[in-house]
């Protein structure tokens, strides 16, 4: 456990060892503004909630964290650090999962930095904050799937533009089997079962559920099991190459 | 200490480590020679457990690396090929999550560090990104690693490679001092550093040992060894050649540098002792008055011996550095 904790802390460390972190957190912050001002025409709605603030998270997350988890592996791997890490005594599940842990706690960092936008429409209405509770957690559950595919297709080469792209197109994957676009193309001609168990498995299908305000068991389940498989996965890649020698 | 029992590493097709066997004790400097993809660098990862390998075990304190590879690595240290650190952290913190990771209580950790910064002289840049650091203090910063909590094993590979013959002396002098009580591997292709460090040496070629002994043993095996060489101006080489020539069942060989030529007059035959050479050659320089710069009889060379084993010729394919796919 305290293995854990270490690796978590030396990860986490590491993003702010560059100026990196801070250009970065401050993008997100305004790419998140801009969506949310702009496209989503939050004060034209004229409405005390934080739905077009929300709304744009799977789209933005699509490509900010990829850009968190490509390192993840990728560049241990680049370093060499990697032989480092593999020998020292410690579980392989510690390694997957504090470097995750690290990878959200940034992300949970860079969410929790939008706090101003829920200060002003408290300020400027009287908007549900149950269901804005809801929607960061959602928020973050969101993150959290995103980052357990990049943590996944990071370990997988050594180059992290490579990581990156593969990253992009698999969440992205991963989150138009919800959007109504896609699903209206499969429902012209396949049986209901199969185009709503397509998207049972958008993270975009259970993420609006819960930005919704209701917090329904099923939809936590599904992104918990989503980071599970995807960090157990991890692990298995991890594991493999030490097999294959790369 | 260290027990490699049949090891094998197939990449596909090509076999990188075949069958090899060894044991260090503790007390023990192996140092492991070959040409480069040789399969030092591979053999070492499947000691330390970062590769799996496709047959054998090594056992480190006689724990399996393969059935049980936390309670092994906990006995052992390990530099990697190319010193491998997190570039963003400071020596400091460095060494400070390797002795946190490696479960070291505070107190213990101050010593360990406070040990481990003193061996390797690191004094002046704790406080420095490893990656604003030179080639000698990064190397330093690993071998700091590898010994901060004092490990009974010890693989280091190539630990002087790109240090300048000052860091290379440090480097030695810290391998030397911790050498008796602990069992050590080391890879290297610098000759003279086996003949300086290793109680051990052996050497492989594609992953098979060629030859292995103590390194006197093994430089006996050059075909230099009982030769009798004499170092003398090179204005004196015609003279020295027809006197030589008068010597019975002997032949020499002369290498020119500038100035100074050695020659070196080896016996024909097995039958006369080199000391009786040896002492031929003397009576003729004192005959013959020559101003002689050096006179030896040779113990036989590493460089050769190591030559004459791995120098035979190689597939292309195999040339291939294989192995170090992760740290090139």
């Amino acid at each position: 456990m305290s293995q854990l904790w270490t690796i978590t802390r030396r990860e986490f460390a590491g993003y702010f060892s560059t100026p990196l972190a801070f250009v970065f957190i401050v993008v997100f912050l305004l790419a998140n503004g801009l969506a949310t001002f702009y496209l989503g025409a939050w004060f034209e709605m004229g409405q005390a909630d934080l739905t077009s603030f929300f709304m744009f998270h799977p789209w933005l997350y699509l490509f900010f964290l990829p850009a968190i988890s490509m390192r993840l592996w990728a560049e241990e791997r680049r370093n060499g650090s990697i032989e480092l890490l593999l020998t020292l005594p410690v579980p392989l599940s510690a390694i997957v999962l504090g470097k995750y842990f690290a990878a959200l706690a940034f992300s949970a960092l860079a969410l929790a930095l939008t706090f101003p936008v829920w200060i002003s429409v408290n300020f400027l209405g009287d908007p549900d904050n149950g269901v804005i509770l809801a929607s960061y957690l959602g928020s973050l559950m969101l993150a959290g799937g995103y980052l357990a595919i990049g943590s996944c297709l990071s370990a997988l080469t050594r180059n992290q533009v490579i990581a990156f792209v593969i990253s992009v197109v698999a969440c992205f994957l991963f989150t138009v089997s919800g959007a109504p676009l896609v699903l209206d193309i499969f429902r012209s001609w396949a049986p209901q079962v199969l185009t709503d168990t397509l998207a049972s498995f958008s993270l975009l299908t259970h993420f609006r559920a819960i930005t919704g305000g209701v917090i329904d068991f099923r939809d936590l389940v599904f992104f918990v099991t989503l980071i599970g498989v995807f960090l157990v996965a991890t692990m298995i890649i991890v594991d493999m190459k030490k097999g294959e020698g790369a | 200490m260290i027990e490699v029992q049949h090891l094998v590493k197939k990449f596909g097709d090509f076999t990188a480590v075949n069958d090899l066997s060894f044991a260090v004790e503790s007390g023990q400097v192996m140092g492991f020679l070959g040409p480069n993809g040789a399969g030092k660098s591979t053999t070492m990862k499947m000691i330390t457990g970062f590769l799996r390998p496709t047959a054998g075990t090594a056992r480190i304190a006689g724990i399996d690396i393969c059935d049980n590879p936390l309670a092994a690595q906990t006995q052992l240290g390990y530099l990697p090929e190319g010193a491998p650190a997190w570039p963003d952290m400071t020596p400091r913190q460095f060494l400070d999550f390797i002795t946190r990771i490696r479960g070291l209580d505070k107190s213990a950790a101050r010593q360990a560090m406070i040990r481990a910064i003193g061996m390797t002289e690191l004094h002046g840049v704790l406080d420095q990104p490893i990656d604003t650091l030179s080639k000698g203090y990064r190397r330093r910063v690993g071998l700091a690693q590898a010994i901060v909590h004092d490990p009974d094993v010890l693989v280091m590979d190539e630990p002087t490679d790109g240090l300048d013959p000052n860091q290379k002396f440090q480097v030695r002098q810290a391998i030397e001092e911790m050498a008796a009580h602990k069992a050590i591997i080391i890879s290297t292709h610098i000759l003279e550093e086996v003949d300086a460090i290793c109680s051990h040496a052996m050497i492989i070629d594609r992953g098979e040992i060629v030859a292995e002994g103590t390194p006197s043993a093994l430089a006996a095996r050059s075909r230099f060894f009982g030769a009798v060489s004499l170092t003398l101006d090179t204005q004196l080489l015609e003279r020295a050649c027809k006197v030589l020539d008068g010597i019975d069942n002997s032949r020499y060989e002369v290498v020119t540098r500038g100035v100074e030529t050695v020659i070196s007059v080896f016996a024909d035959t097995a039958q006369a002792p080199a000391t009786d050479l040896l002492a031929h050659v003397r009576d003729l320089i004192s005959q013959q008055e020559w101003p002689v710069r050096a006179l030896a009889l040779e113990t036989g060379r590493l460089d050769d011996v190591f030559g004459t084993l791995t120098r035979k010729p190689r597939p292309l394919a195999d040339t291939a550095n294989v192995a170090d796919g992760g740290g090139a």
